[in-house]
């Protein structure tokens, strides 16, 4: 069979809503465009632990204490799901990370901002656990096997996430006016680049197109970040926060609420490394790679004395 | 036991497949997979990553370069065998009126 008539099977497939695994023939094109996708994907949920791993030390209690741990203990086993995905594409872990470690792979714009205030933690709990929930829970129905196993595993886990993040809010939002005060500051800063994590919109996203072709996106980012917006701006007016957006209005006729316009020139300089913590996360996370060195040496060395052991033994 | 590497760079470590049973007497799924040096650090990582809400009951890590699995491209002609012998399902028979349900 050529490649033109394996090209027809695999889009009958997909059309016929099969899913496909990582030995089935698939485009070259949607092999890299996997690749590319879920190393970025499985790069997010890693650095996305540094922002909030920030505030473990300073949690206002041990019961916030716990959580957050756990939280940042999830994110870490959310990249492993996703990158273990990822090599059964045929590329190596370790070269995936040296790729994030050399600033070659690009990694969710949100996680180049601030944690400045305890609050951060809410707001990133609830709006950016909610909207990676919104995308996450489209690309779990996908076409490639691997990927909809991770997320379907994800997903299951994320909801603690939002619903520890919405507490903290609502918690300080019935407390004092400087409690409410920092509330509003968090989603002052960070609902626009939850917005923003959704992608550019349908027309500059360029990517979008084979991605939807064969079944990995299932729905547009606009389409994903309006049922984003639609469900977080009731949670935000039920405990008393205001969107930081003059143009925000719901439309009785669609059923929809409207936002004001995006700053994407702020969104691609983001991306492209100009954040305002860009160059921090990468070092904080080459920092953590380089001094864990010696627990793989010490991994090793503990493997190799045991099967000295048991040859012995035997 | 798969014998230990040599080497400190964990890519180099060999990749472990991870099976997880959910309730007791079920059977033990793929969950996903693992690098450790060894199957005994590769069962603790594999509880790191496939358990940390202790659902599981039971979990499996095999080598994964053991596991030998059939071709996707000749799974028509493969599998053939299992498909034309209707006469291994019940509903090829058919049983006189009124004797009712043989099952």
């Amino acid at each position: 069979m050529d490649d033109a008539a394996k090209l027809k099977e695999f889009d009958d497939r997909i059309a016929r809503g099969e899913i496909f695994e990582p030995k089935d023939w698939m485009p070259e094109r949607l092999r890299k465009q996997l690749i590319r996708m879920m190393s970025q994907h499985a790069h997010s949920e890693v650095v996305g632990m540094l922002p909030e791993g920030n505030w473990i030390t300073r949690a206002p209690s041990l019961r916030r204490k716990m959580i957050l741990l756990a939280k940042v203990q999830d994110e870490g086993g959310h990249g492993l799901y996703i990158y273990s995905g990822v090599e059964s594409l045929g590329v190596r872990r370790e070269d995936l990370i040296d790729e994030l470690h050399a600033g070659k792979a690009k990694y969710s714009s949100i996680f180049n901002y601030p944690s400045l205030l305890w609050s951060d933690m809410g707001a990133i709990g609830w709006l950016v656990d909610g909207a990676a929930i919104v995308n996450q829970t489209t690309l779990a129905k996908c076409s490639f096997g691997p990927y909809a196993r991770a997320m379907i595993r994800i997903c299951k886990e994320e909801n603690f996430h939002k619903k520890q993040g919405y507490e903290i809010l609502s918690t300080m939002m019935a407390g004092t006016p400087a409690q409410r005060a920092m509330a509003q500051d968090s989603i002052n800063r960070w609902w626009w680049p939850s917005l923003m994590m959704f992608g550019p919109t349908d027309k500059d996203s360029p990517n979008s197109i084979d991605l939807m072709r064969w079944g990995i996106k299932r729905k547009s980012n606009d389409d994903l970040r309006q049922r984003f917006i639609d469900m977080t701006v009731p949670q935000a007016h039920a405990i008393g926060l205001t969107i930081p957006d003059p143009a925000l209005k719901f439309n009785k006729e669609t059923g929809h609420w409207e936002i004001g316009p995006i700053n994407w020139e702020e969104f691609f300089n983001v991306i492209n490394g100009n954040g305002p913590c860009n160059k921090e996360r990468i070092a904080a996370r080459k920092h953590a790679h380089d001094e864990g060195k010696w627990v793989r040496e010490a991994a090793v060395a503990y493997a190799q004395k045991h099967s000295s052991l048991e040859r012995r033994a035997a | 036991m798969a014998s230990a590497t040599n080497t400190t760079a964990s890519a180099d470590w060999p990749m472990w497949e991870v099976f997880v049973q959910l309730e007791l007497g079920e059977p033990h799924q793929h969950a996903g997979n693992v690098h450790a040096p060894d199957a005994r650090m590769a069962l603790l990582n594999a509880r790191d990553v496939y358990s940390r809400r202790g659902l599981v009951k039971s979990m499996w890590v095999v080598p994964s370069e053991t596991i030998t699995a059939s071709t996707p491209g000749e799974n028509g002609e493969f599998f053939e065998p299992g498909n034309d012998k209707l006469f291994r399902h019940p509903q090829f028979y058919k049983s006189p009126k009124g004797v009712g349900n043989l099952e």
